[in-house]
Parts: structure tokens; C-alpha cells; sequence
């Protein structure tokens, strides 16, 4: 990715090898079969799932003895009218647009901060990437404690500027935050791993001559560093995208969606549509809606992006 | 190349074999044994899998040749989901404790049978018959008994008599109305000069299942939220308005317990804290608090308004389809053996549930408890005024209709009217096709 030369392609083997096989046939059965391995997993696990949901979202929920039937774009019609997905894809929206920003601009500045030459380096590096370690359901529990009104950590601390006790997840205007935080702090670690390793990729030489030249420290990273990161930001932006759509483990911990559906996100309410209220073919059209917006997503960032980004 | 490719198909082969051979092993010696799986949740604090633990193996050493894989699922919300994708993708489990208001939702789904057909003998009608009528109000639904009572509670109020004391409170006697509640708690609630509050006078809590405390509300209210059938909602009435509106004055007018929504899972460690001096909480939490309060503690009915009362809770056993009539013979055995007065009255005393037949508070066992522990017949008092959980058709989605609604009047982005209105709209929507 960083200016790595491509990797050497295998050579084709020459004719002979193969001849004793036989025909051209032969050669594409060979083909397809070594393709196969990968192909079934791909087809069983990723495709034939996703057509099957859009299928299913036709469908009406069969339920005991009632079988599913054909009813058009009902369930898109629901949703539509369906107060709580509005709610949900609006939280998201707000949730997306807080942590994929907020934790690449930490990451950056982590491993800005632990390139240099400081004091206690290995110490910081760890600390720094702990939380990344911890399972999402463990971290969701250390911070339901941090949270919790009165005795928590949060509150503990701002006690000590004798402030009063916070609801913090029981307020619909903190709740939202109180998430954000948690998964901000959760991403920065990995992210961090991936600047570290594209800073320490970046010839020394560029600082000495940008030195010589008299440029700042700050005019040599956004004209220098920023930009040959670039590549290793878009790799981190896709992934932070996708994590803001996938991740809700701590939404189960913490708030369940509550209070008032202030903090669902889609991916959670399509789990609680689909194993709380067994509405499958609801769940199914919310389904498609999130991989249709997650596909537009993927798609405008490589195309648009990834022309604008320098590869050296 | 090709010599590698034969070792690769013998290893293949040879742990193809093994599997088999161990296959055929094990349902070999299975064979003899009838064996059922059971999945439970747990909803209280206490050592709960050690207990249910020992009455399995209590069973299995009574009942040679009959085999219980008891299985936590986690949460109620948890075990019923795993408990019914099971059962969707072909294995469901045999027996399992589910929320009681949970019967619905599992007789649409085609997944249980009823009890009715496995009473043959006296003893087993006598058996069917011979739990507290409160818990059965969620247990039968057209004519039939769907589920048996296990882990039955009702909601209690917990209070901090060195609390009352300190306040120049009787430590003795408990608010006994909604007036007489907002009076004491004004007086337990401490605030410094800044306004901050070190106590609160009450904690009622509204996450995971608000709608389930708030029935502790509008039944002393006198209102009910549905009908017996499952298909109509109340919660629209000015009776379950009034009573959303007290819970949300206890906060927002008379500023004796937090504002937005309060956490289930920490309500008790706020009691034992001393961050607020009453609780509301499950009655299966009694032997957590008796084990964790640092403090002389009470229980008591939930306060009356119009009338008293509270709804029942907790889960009950179904015995789900697709068994043998030899395993579904164990299945019951089992559900019988652990259910008899004994039982009943041992699980009650280590849990705090209440014990869910008449005959097992007059079991020795349970008299010596009683007569050290009064606080343990609270709830046994007040299933004379319990009604039926909150159940419906759908049940799942209707509870969470009533859920926001509360939250949102909590949190204070509706006003009850307005969100009471809106979760009876909703409701009906989804009850429609039930009609």
C-alpha cells in the first residue's frame, strides 16, 4: 500500500505441465477447481445470504402454522412509516458522523505523540492500545461502572468540583454521548497500530530537508505527513465506517436502546426486531436497507477517494 | 506431489472414521438414558446455577436412566431467544423456564404443548391444581394450562430503617399510600446547601422492564393495561395516565427520586449504598439484599391509591414440542419433581421467589423461615391483591410500545398524556390482525 512494489505475480506454467491433461477443458475444470474453496464460502456466507434477505423482505413473517406469503413492498412500507427505524437511522447517522472523525483524529494523535522520542514510550504504546485487547462486552461493563449515577468514576471525579450526580445514561440528552465515547475510545487503539506503522514508513530525510528549509512543525505535517497518510486514512475511514454500522455490543450492555429508543442504532434494532419480536421478514427489509447503505458507502469512498489520494 | 495428496486423503479418512466411530459411541451409550435439555435464565442475584445444579443431580440420583443437560441461557430476553432459534432450526430444548408472560408469544409460534394432556392420574390433577391462583392468571389462556409456576415473584418495596430513623421516621413502618409516600420522602431525601443530593427517598426503576413496575402503580390505581385474552390494551385510560403522572412527579415535582430512567441492574447496589432509602425491586431479590444490606432493612406491600396491589412476575416451565412421549413423560416428571411443596419452599428460601403453592408456607422448613425472616411472607400476603402480568399477543413489541412511552414521559421529552396516548395507538396497530 505504501508505495510497495506489486507483488510478484506468479508466472503462468509453461504449456508442457499441463499438456499431459489433455484439452483446454481440462484447464478450466483445474481453474474452477482451485477457485472452489473460496468460492463456496464467498456463495455460502456472504452472497447467498444477502439475496436471501432481499427475498425474504418480500415475504410476510411466518409464524406457527401460518406460512410466509408474498406481500410486495409491504415491509417497506412499514418501515417507512416505523417511527423507531426514522429514529434509529437518524442515530446513527449522528453516532457515525461523532466517532469515525473523533476516533481517527485521536488515533492520529497518539501516534503522532508515541513516534516521537518521549519518556516512558513502551508504556504509552501499551496503554494506549489496552483498550483494542478487551472484548466489547467487557468494555461495555467497565464503563456501564464509569457511568453509573453517584458512585460511578465519572461522577466520583466531578465530584470532586462539587458537581451534582449526572443519570448519565438515563438522560436522553447523554446517552447517545455516553456511547460515543465509549466506542471512540474502544477504535482509537487500532487505528493508532496502522499510523504508527505508515509514520515509521516515512523517510526521515523528508524531516531534515523540510528542517533545512525552515518549515514548521505544524506546516510539515499538513503539507508532508497528512498527505503520505493518506492512503493508511483511507484504510482506516472504510473500517471505521463499517464499525460505526456493526458494532452494538455495548448498546445490549449498557442501554438496551433506551431510554425512549435515544440510543438505538439500526444494526440493534434490526437484532431486536428479528430475535426480540421474531418479525424476520421485517428484520429482512431493515436488512437490506443497511447493506444497501453500507455498499453506497464502500463504493463512494473508493471511488472518490481513492482518486484524490497521493500513493507515492 | 501426488504422494502428498494421498497422506492428505488417508488423514481426511482416518478423522472422518474417528468421528463416526465416536458418533456411534456415544449414542450407544446414550441409548438406555432418556436425556432433555433445559435451559434457564437467571434474572436475580445469588449463586442461582449452583442451586438449580443440585436438584439436577437430586433428580438424576432419584430417577436413574433419565438425564437433565440444565443449560444457562442468560437473561429472560436471552433464554427465550436462544430457547426459540433452537426450536426454529429443528432442536428445540425440552423443558425450560420462560417468562410467564411469555405464553403468548410461544403458543403463535407453535412451539409448546400444553400440560393437559399429561394429566392421566388424580395426583397429577390434583398437582395441576394446586398453585396460587395469581400465578396462574398467566399461565392459562382458552382453557388451557400452558405453563406451571417456578420463579414467581411479585414487586416489594425494600426500605432503610436507619434511613427512616435517621429522617425522625417510625424505622417500623412503611409508607402504606401514594400521600403518605411522597411525605416520607421528602423527609429521606438529603440534599447539601448547594442542592445536591447524597439520598434519595426513592428509587423505582425503568430499564429493562418499566412496564412491569409501573403496573405496581396503576393496579393500586385500580386500572388494568389488558385484557385476559391478549388482544386489547388499556393504556390510554385516565387511571394509567394518573398513575404515570405520580411516577413521574415522584422525580420532576416532588424531586424524591433521580430524574430519567433509572438502571434495574444497580437499583439495589443504590439501596445498599444508601443512595436512595426505598426500593421497588422483584421480591426474587430478597435473599440478595438479606445477604448484602449492611443495614436493619423491611419489605412491604407496595403503597395503595384507589386500591392496592401488584402484578405478578417471573418465569414458569413449558415443555416445548417435538419430543417422544417418553421423553415428554420425563419432561413432566421433572416439571413435577420440582414443583413439589418441599421444593417450592427450598427454592423460595434461597432465592427469595416466592414459594408458589399454599401448601409449601406449611412446611416446616418454610414455618421455621417464616418465623425468622417475616419479611419473607410479604409477597405471599400481597398475591391477594396480585393480577396478572402485562401479556399479549406479540407481546414482545407491545411491551416495548409501553416501555418508550414511559421513558419518554421520564425523560420528559412527552407528557404521560401524550406518550400514554401514543403507546395505546401503537399497540393497536400491532394487536390488529389479532382482532
Amino acid at each position: 500500500m505504501h508505495g510497495v512494489e506489486p507483488l510478484a505475480v506468479a508466472q503462468p506454467p509453461p504449456q508442457a505441465q499441463y499438456a499431459r491433461g489433455g484439452s483446454a477443458l481440462a484447464v478450466h475444470i483445474y481453474g474452477w477447481l482451485l477457485l472452489l474453496p473460496a468460492a463456496v464460502l464467498l456463495v455460502a456466507f456472504t452472497h447467498y445470504p444477502a439475496v436471501q434477505t432481499l427475498i425474504d423482505s418480500f415475504y410476510s413473517t411466518p409464524r406457527g402454522r401460518r406460512g410466509a406469503v408474498f406481500v410486495g413492498l409491504d415491509n417497506y412500507q412499514t418501515m417507512l412509516a416505523d417511527p423507531v427505524f426514522w429514529r434509529a437511522l437518524q442515530n446513527n447517522v449522528v453516532y457515525a458522523t461523532s466517532v469515525i472523525p473523533l476516533t481517527i483524529a485521536l488515533a492520529l494523535a497518539m501516534a503522532l505523540l508515541i513516534n516521537g522520542k518521549i519518556a516512558g514510550r513502551p508504556f504509552l504504546r501499551l496503554s494506549f492500545f489496552t483498550p483494542t485487547v478487551l472484548p466489547m462486552i467487557a468494555v461495555a461493563n467497565i464503563w456501564l461502572f464509569f457511568y453509573s449515577p453517584g458512585y460511578g468514576l465519572l461522577d466520583q471525579i466531578l465530584g470532586l468540583f462539587d458537581s451534582s450526580t449526572h443519570n448519565w445514561l438515563g438522560d436522553e440528552h447523554t446517552a447517545l454521548g455516553c456511547l460515543i465515547a465509549v466506542a471512540v475510545w474502544k477504535d482509537a487503539g487500532f487505528f493508532m497500530i496502522f499510523y504508527l506503522a505508515a509514520l515509521q514508513q516515512i523517510s526521515p530525510q523528508l524531516a531534515e530537508a523540510a528542517a533545512l528549509e525552515g518549515a514548521g512543525r505544524w506546516y510539515f505535517f499538513r503539507r508532508v505527513t497528512f498527505p503520505l497518510l493518506m492512503p493508511t486514512t483511507l484504510f482506516v475511514l472504510v473500517n471505521a465506517v463499517i464499525n460505526s454500522f456493526r458494532l452494538v455490543d455495548h448498546i445490549v450492555v449498557m442501554t438496551q436502546g433506551g431510554p425512549d429508543n435515544t440510543t438505538a442504532l439500526l444494526l440493534f434494532y434490526i437484532y431486536e426486531v428479528g430475535f426480540k419480536f421474531w418479525d424476520t421478514a421485517y428484520a429482512a427489509t431493515l436488512t437490506v436497507v443497511l447493506l444497501v447503505l453500507l455498499a453506497c458507502l464502500a463504493l463512494g469512498q473508493f471511488l472518490i477517494l481513492d482518486r484524490r489520494i497521493h500513493y507515492q | 506431489m501426488f504422494c502428498t495428496k494421498v497422506k492428505w486423503l488417508a488423514a481426511i479418512a482416518a478423522v472422518a472414521l474417528v468421528a463416526l466411530a465416536t458418533g456411534i459411541m456415544t449414542s450407544a451409550a446414550t441409548a438406555k438414558d432418556i436425556v432433555l435439555s433445559f435451559y434457564y435464565p437467571v434474572a436475580v442475584g445469588g449463586p442461582i446455577t449452583k442451586i438449580i445444579d443440585g436438584y439436577v443431580a437430586d433428580f438424576e440420583k432419584e430417577n436413574p436412566g433419565i438425564k437433565i443437560n440444565a443449560i444457562y441461557a442468560g437473561t429472560y430476553q436471552d433464554t427465550l431467544t436462544k430457547a426459540l432459534t433452537a426450536f426454529k432450526s429443528g432442536e428445540p430444548p425440552d423443558i425450560a423456564v420462560l417468562l410467564s408472560t411469555d405464553m403468548f408469544t410461544l403458543i403463535d409460534e407453535d412451539a409448546i404443548t400444553p400440560f393437559d394432556d399429561l394429566l392421566k392420574t388424580d395426583a397429577d390433577k390434583t398437582w395441576a391444581k394446586s398453585f396460587f391462583p395469581a400465578f396462574m392468571e398467566n399461565s392459562q389462556t382458552g382453557g388451557k394450562t400452558w405453563g406451571i409456576p417456578f420463579q414467581r415473584s411479585t414487586i416489594v418495596m425494600f426500605w432503610n430503617k436507619d434511613a427512616f430513623k435517621d429522617a425522625g421516621l417510625d424505622p417500623d413502618k412503611a409508607p402504606d399510600t401514594w400521600d403518605e409516600l411522597v411525605a416520607d420522602g421528602g423527609k429521606l431525601t438529603k440534599r447539601d446547601a448547594s442542592g445536591n443530593v447524597s439520598q434519595w427517598g426513592i428509587e423505582i426503576p425503568s430499564t429493562g422492564f418499566p412496564y412491569w413496575l409501573f403496573q405496581g402503580l396503576t393496579t393500586a390505581d385500580d386500572v388494568r393495561l389488558m385484557n385476559q385474552a391478549g388482544t386489547t390494551t388499556y393504556f390510554d385510560k385516565p387511571g394509567v395516565v394518573q398513575a404515570l403522572q405520580y411516577w413521574v412527579d415522584l422525580s420532576r415535582k416532588y424531586k424524591i427520586q433521580p430524574e430519567g430512567t433509572i438502571e434495574w441492574g444497580t437499583t439495589p447496589k443504590d439501596f445498599f449504598e444508601r443512595k436512595t432509602a426505598i426500593m421497588w425491586t422483584s421480591t426474587g431479590n430478597l435473599t440478595n439484599v438479606r445477604a448484602n444490606a449492611k443495614f436493619p432493612f423491611g419489605v412491604a406491600m407496595l403503597p395503595a391509591h384507589q386500591g392496592r396491589g401488584s402484578p405478578t412476575g417471573g418465569g414458569n416451565f413449558y415443555l416445548f414440542k417435538k419430543m417422544a412421549n417418553e421423553e415428554r413423560d420425563a419432561a413432566f416428571k421433572f416439571v413435577k419433581w420440582m414443583t413439589t411443596p418441599e421444593r417450592a419452599a427450598d427454592w423460595g428460601i434461597a432465592t427469595g421467589y416466592v414459594a408458589v403453592r399454599p401448601d409449601a408456607w406449611d412446611t416446616s422448613k418454610m414455618k421455621k423461615y417464616v418465623a425468622d425472616f417475616p419479611a419473607a411472607a410479604v409477597a405471599r400476603d400481597q398475591l391477594k391483591y396480585a393480577v396478572a402480568e402485562l401479556s399479549t399477543h406479540d407481546n414482545q413489541r407491545v411491551t416495548k410500545a409501553l416501555n418508550d412511552g414511559l421513558q419518554a414521559a421520564l425523560t420528559g421529552t412527552k407528557t404521560p398524556q401524550q406518550a400514554m396516548t401514543d403507546a395505546q395507538q401503537e399497540a393497536a396497530r400491532i394487536l390488529k390482525p389479532y382482532q
